[in-house]
């Protein structure tokens, strides 16, 4: 669905881990943007009704893209940058994934 | 440009209490100006935490523990009545609430106190106390800090801000009109009448003045003959990440909301008209709240904020209506979320027909001039 517009030849790529699924990124991604190219289309689940959501906004205001990042809860993936070996999950039910 | 209109009734202030007021008179019929003040206002009605709260209302004061008691069963039919009139769900429920009691002394306290409440209300008020591991049982993210509860059956809780949206679109439904950034400086008598002037210099003229302005009313009352000696205390709030539902029932520190984020509050500090969040009191809020439950500890915090209740000294409603001046009414007063369903129902119902029943002598603000 989407794809890259421009790359810059000279930022290096890091690999991460979705769900442990390898994902190519470039250094420069955000989260969101980085599983956005790759195709993934739920980043998280509504805790009440369980809804499938997105990123939205892409900017840090709609808190859509709540994730779990290295272990912690409640992320935004448009605002953290990609990282070598960087492990990232579909967040679900929060408070189980604080136990 | 000054205009001059004619109501029925005018109800100074579209908080919480006002609104439901007029809500309630323009469906009796009535014609119903609300003025209100901008946006520089103390907002009580819009930084409410949104229970609709019976146990620890009203001792000291029986007719208040009733009238709580009243409102909080007029609720259901209420919600329901409001969906299918403006189309808005409220997210009223009630099943019951808890206070949470943190020491083996909070617990006995909590006993003297809810048995008081029994009396006070004739025998009809309910309630439980509550052991850990009864408690545990039905509430399983709970803290080891905790040794009990008090749970009633009568408590309940609403998302508030619906609430307050609800009341100004049924309102303006029924015929009511909504008249913002018209702080009211001045209100005379005017043959059986009143004649209210704005700081806009408009004039409005009614049979029934209503004063329901919050802190505000303060100054207002001896326009028409009554007191109302409110004076502000501030609440401050946290709001969590929305986190899947854990609590089917409000505590008075802590609930729910439907969307699953979770309001923390219940603190009070007398700091005049000021209404900044303080590291301090949002550190106690959160360190209570995750001694009650500890999973709390890794939810983010993502908003705070503070507003003013509207306190009398004693902490119960004034509400009264004028001798000198028959035909003004003043309803000021804290749980104008609980009470929402009472100032729509029977409150309205006095204002638009011969006046406050007599039971309503003991909110009197006369009760402090002994």
């Amino acid at each position: 669905m989407f794809k890259r517009h421009y790359s810059d030849p000279d930022v290096p790529t890091v690999t991460i881990r979705f769900e442990g699924e390898a994902i190519e990124a470039r250094a420069t991604d955000t989260v969101a943007a980085a599983l956005l190219i790759a195709g993934v289309t739920a980043t998280r689940t509504t805790p009440v009704t369980g809804q499938p959501r997105a990123p939205y906004c892409m900017m840090g205001v709609c808190f859509d893209c709540l994730m779990v990042i290295d272990g912690e809860g409640d992320r935004q993936a448009c605002l953290v940058p990609v990282a070598e070996g960087m492990t990232v999950s579909r967040q679900n039910r929060t408070i189980e994934v604080v136990r | 440009m000054s205009i001059s209109t004619t109501a029925d009734a005018v109800i100074v202030g579209g908080g919480l209490v006002g609104v439901a007021i007029a809500y309630g008179l323009v469906q009796r019929g009535l014609d119903v100006v609300i003025l209100d003040e901008g946006d520089v206002a103390f907002r009580a009605s819009r930084g409410n935490f949104g229970l609709v709260w019976v146990q620890s209302k009203g001792v000291g004061m029986p007719a208040y523990a009733q009238w709580t008691r009243r409102s909080s069963d007029l609720w259901p039919e209420f919600a329901e009545t409001v969906r299918e009139d403006t189309g808005i769900d409220l997210q009223f429920s009630r099943n019951g609430g808890y206070q949470f009691c943190l020491s083996e002394k909070e617990f006995q306290d909590r006993v003297r106190m809810m048995d008081t409440l029994v009396e006070a209300s004739g025998g009809t008020f309910t309630y439980e106390m509550m052991r850990r591991g009864e408690l545990a049982d039905r509430l399983p993210e709970l803290g080891p800090d905790v040794v009990g509860a008090s749970f009633s059956p009568h408590d309940g809780h609403v998302n508030s801000l619906r609430l307050f949206r609800a009341m100004h679109v049924g309102f303006q439904k029924h015929g009511g009109t909504y008249t913002p950034n018209s702080r009211v400086t001045d209100i005379t008598r005017d043959g059986d009448g009143f004649r209210i002037a704005t700081e806009k210099g408009d004039i409005y003229r009614s049979a029934r003045v209503v004063l329901a302005a919050g802190n505000a009313t303060r100054e207002l009352a001896p326009m028409v003959g009554l007191e109302a000696p409110v004076s502000p205390q501030k609440g401050q709030i946290l709001v969590t990440a929305k986190t899947s539902p854990f609590l089917d029932c409000p505590t008075a520190q802590l609930r729910q909301t439907g969307e699953g984020s979770v309001l923390i509050g219940d603190s009070k500090e007398e700091s005049g008209f000021e209404d900044m969040t303080s590291p301090e009191t949002i550190k106690m809020l959160a360190d209570r709240a995750v001694a009650t439950f500890p999973a709390l500890q890794k939810v983010r915090v993502v908003r705070s904020w503070a507003a003013l209740r509207v306190m009398t000294p004693d902490g119960f409603p004034v509400y009264g209506q004028s001798e000198t001046h028959p035909g003004a009414f003043v309803a000021c007063l804290h749980s104008g979320v609980t009470l929402a369903a009472a100032h729509v129902g029977p409150m309205a119902d006095a204002i638009a027909g011969g006046g406050l029943p007599p039971s309503f002598e003991s909110f009197s603000a006369d009760r402090f001039n002994v």
